[in-house]
């Protein structure tokens, strides 16, 4: 028996008995849909994070105060004991030292109380320089952002986060005034909101301020900062930007590399971090469902073998038809492998399906990757076939005398 | 004439446990090309072994069997397979058609394992059909056919690969009395037609309507080989 004739009486078989060609189905359908809808969350989880540090701004390094060593916790303090200045935002902006870096954006945070008559909203008050805008990527919707003179004058003016902006004005909130501390600030812009979902970091709730402005209405003293963000010239060289900041920043200190009293931190790395949390989860996940996967294969050896005691009359009479051993094995190999693969087409269909269902129902976004899919369906029929071996033997052993004498 | 099966000092024997059963002890036999020929014994006579010696489903212990010529008696399986389907069409006591295809496609199935082209195959199968008058029933499946159709359905596919031998295994042990004429009146045609035939049956009556008739007890063949 030839190939096509093969495949033909397979696709007959399964056909035949339908119900309990889907029942075997089953496992493999809802492990390969499984396996595909893990992998996909895993993958959306980790694209979603991937935008939301991406909305922070492109190719953007931080550098933070203190650093974490491996034995000694963290060394130097955040905040009040800040060791970085103002001087160190300055020689980063030096384009002859640090070539690579395009903008610098010094950055005093604190938290804050705005008052706007009886209204009272605690927010982070960040003071920077003009750069703030374009570094951290972010547009207004309404009003201007404060112009570098305004930086240089330190003038009482404040760009509001679109949360802080509902919240404490109903209408709007331009040419309004709130009081931090006593002081009068004049609403000259408001922020377009950043789209990110992300509660803890919200971008939304914040009000932007000159970097002076901050530092006197915090009554900050000296030239400590918070952070500096630094935006490099081009992704491709973000690496070399991240070495010369480094080693400008040792040399000013004065410090070796083994006692940095800051750290510099890159959007990938963020992601790594993020993602390898992702990554553990969906490995669990996926491992879960390709376990029910093998099941699912497991099921397909028990009907298979089912399918080989029942139709031993069939086996025995192709047999003294003329079919041999091997086209008898070939034939229920090519059945169990059209188990598997159909219940793997199945699968596929029903997480396409979920994919496009899910994100509505659990807010979670699901992308499908090509390669899951493919490696789902290439396990199915792998499955099939693996299976499907030692049940074919057993109905290629049988002698066709056994077979045909068997009620 | 040609000798369509020789069988010399053929043995079979089964070993269960310590003991050794011998289901034939030594026959010979010949048939010759068109003989319409009936194999007859009580059951236990060693009736069943020969059958499935002469159909090339088992191989004797001992001893040669020429089928047309061909030595089968140290064949693999996979030979014996080929010769199954180039050399015998079997009729079974049970039919044997498979209930999910229709009567064509159960005449069809030996040209399948024959490697026949499917347009070919299609019309052979309805041609030997119509032969055995069911031409019209072609597309019903066994389960819409009476026992005596088929069994006629069974014959076709024994028929439809033209071979040298047709072997019937009980062919009407199944069948009321109408359809055992009707089916042994088919095998009468044939026979006169050229072909052949040999039948294996516990039924005298049955037994009669062949040329001759080859007895077996005890694992020998009792009644004259005759044309030896």
């Amino acid at each position: 028996m030839n190939w096509p004739e093969t495949f033909r009486t397979g696709a007959e078989a399964v056909q035949a008995h339908r119900l309990r060609s889907i029942l075997t189905m089953l496992g493999i359908i809802i492990g390969v849909s499984s396996v595909i809808l893990t992998v996909g969350l895993g993958q959306g989880a980790q694209d979603e994070v991937k935008s939301q540090i991406d909305s922070l701004g492109s190719n953007l390094l931080v550098v933070s105060p203190g650093s974490t060593t491996s034995s000694s916790g963290v060394r130097g303090g955040f905040g009040s004991a800040s060791t970085l200045t103002l001087s160190d935002a300055e020689a980063i902006d030096d384009a002859s030292v640090v070539p690579d870096v395009a903008r610098v954006a010094p950055v005093t945070s604190s938290s804050v109380s705005l008052v706007n008559g009886t209204t009272n909203w605690t927010t982070t008050l960040v003071g920077s320089t003009v750069d703030w805008l374009d570094v951290r990527s972010r547009t207004l919707s309404a009003g201007r952002f404060y112009t570098a003179a305004e930086v240089d004058s330190s003038a009482p003016v404040v760009v509001l986060g679109s949360d802080t902006a509902s919240e404490l004005f109903p209408g709007s909130a331009v040419g309004q005034t709130v009081t931090v501390n006593g002081s009068a600030l004049t609403v000259i812009g408001v922020l377009e909101s950043s789209g990110s979902s992300s509660s803890e970091t919200s971008q939304d709730d914040t009000a932007v301020t000159p970097l002076g402005t901050a530092t006197s209405l915090t009554g900050a003293t000296g030239t400590s900062i918070s952070s500096i963000y630094v935006e490099g010239a081009a992704e491709q060289t973000l690496g070399a930007a991240y070495q010369e900041i480094n080693a400008l920043l040792l040399n000013l200190h004065g410090v070796a590399t083994t006692d940095a009293d800051f750290t510099i931190t890159s959007q990938e790395a963020l992601i790594e971090t993020a993602n390898s949390t992702n990554r553990t989860l969906t490995v669990l996940l996926g491992g879960v469902a390709g376990i029910s996967l093998l099941v699912g294969g497991i099921g397909v050896m028990n009907i298979m073998l089912v399918s080989v005691t029942e139709r031993i009359r069939e086996i025995g009479l192709r047999k003294a038809l003329g079919a041999t051993p091997r086209s008898i094995r070939r034939q229920f190999l090519v059945e169990a492998s059209m188990l598997g693969l159909a219940g793997g087409v199945v699968g596929v269909l029903i997480a396409v399906l979920g994919a496009a269902v899910l994100p509505g129902l659990i807010d979670q976004p699901v992308s499908l990757s090509l390669l899951a899919t493919g490696a789902a369906l290439l396990t199915s029929l792998a499955l099939g076939i693996g299976f499907g071996v030692y049940p074919a033997s057993r109905a290629a052993r049988l002698t066709p005398i056994q077979a045909l004498r068997s009620e | 004439m040609t000798a369509i099966i020789e069988l010399s000092d053929v043995w079979k024997s089964y070993e269960t446990g310590a003991m050794s059963v011998h289901a034939l002890r030594g026959i010979d036999a010949r048939i010759d090309e068109g003989e319409y020929v009936a194999v007859i014994g009580p059951s236990g006579s060693g009736k069943s072994t020969l059958m499935n010696i002469l159909g090339c489903l088992d191989v004797p212990t001992s001893g040669e069997y020429h089928l047309a010529g061909e030595d089968v008696s140290t064949m693999t399986e996979a030979e014996l397979a080929e010769v199954r389907n180039r050399r015998i069409g079997f009729v079974f006591q049970q039919f044997n058609l498979l209930a999910s295809m229709p009567a064509w496609r159960n005449v069809e199935l030996p040209l399948v394992y024959a490697g026949v082209p499917r347009h070919e195959r299609r019309e052979r199968a309805l041609a030997t059909l119509a032969r055995v008058g069911l031409a019209e029933r072609a597309d019903h499946k066994p389960g819409e056919l009476s026992g005596g159709q088929q069994q006629r359905v069974a014959v076709a596919r024994a028929l439809v690969t033209e071979p040298a031998l047709i072997l019937a295994d009980e062919p009407t042990g199944n069948l009321d009395s109408d359809s055992t004429t009707d089916v042994l009146e088919l095998f009468d045609e044939l026979s006169a037609l050229g072909r052949t035939i040999v039948l294996i049956t516990h039924e005298h009556d049955v037994a009669a309507r062949a040329d001759r008739q080859l007895v077996v007890r005890d694992g020998q063949i009792t009644s004259p080989v005759g044309a030896a």
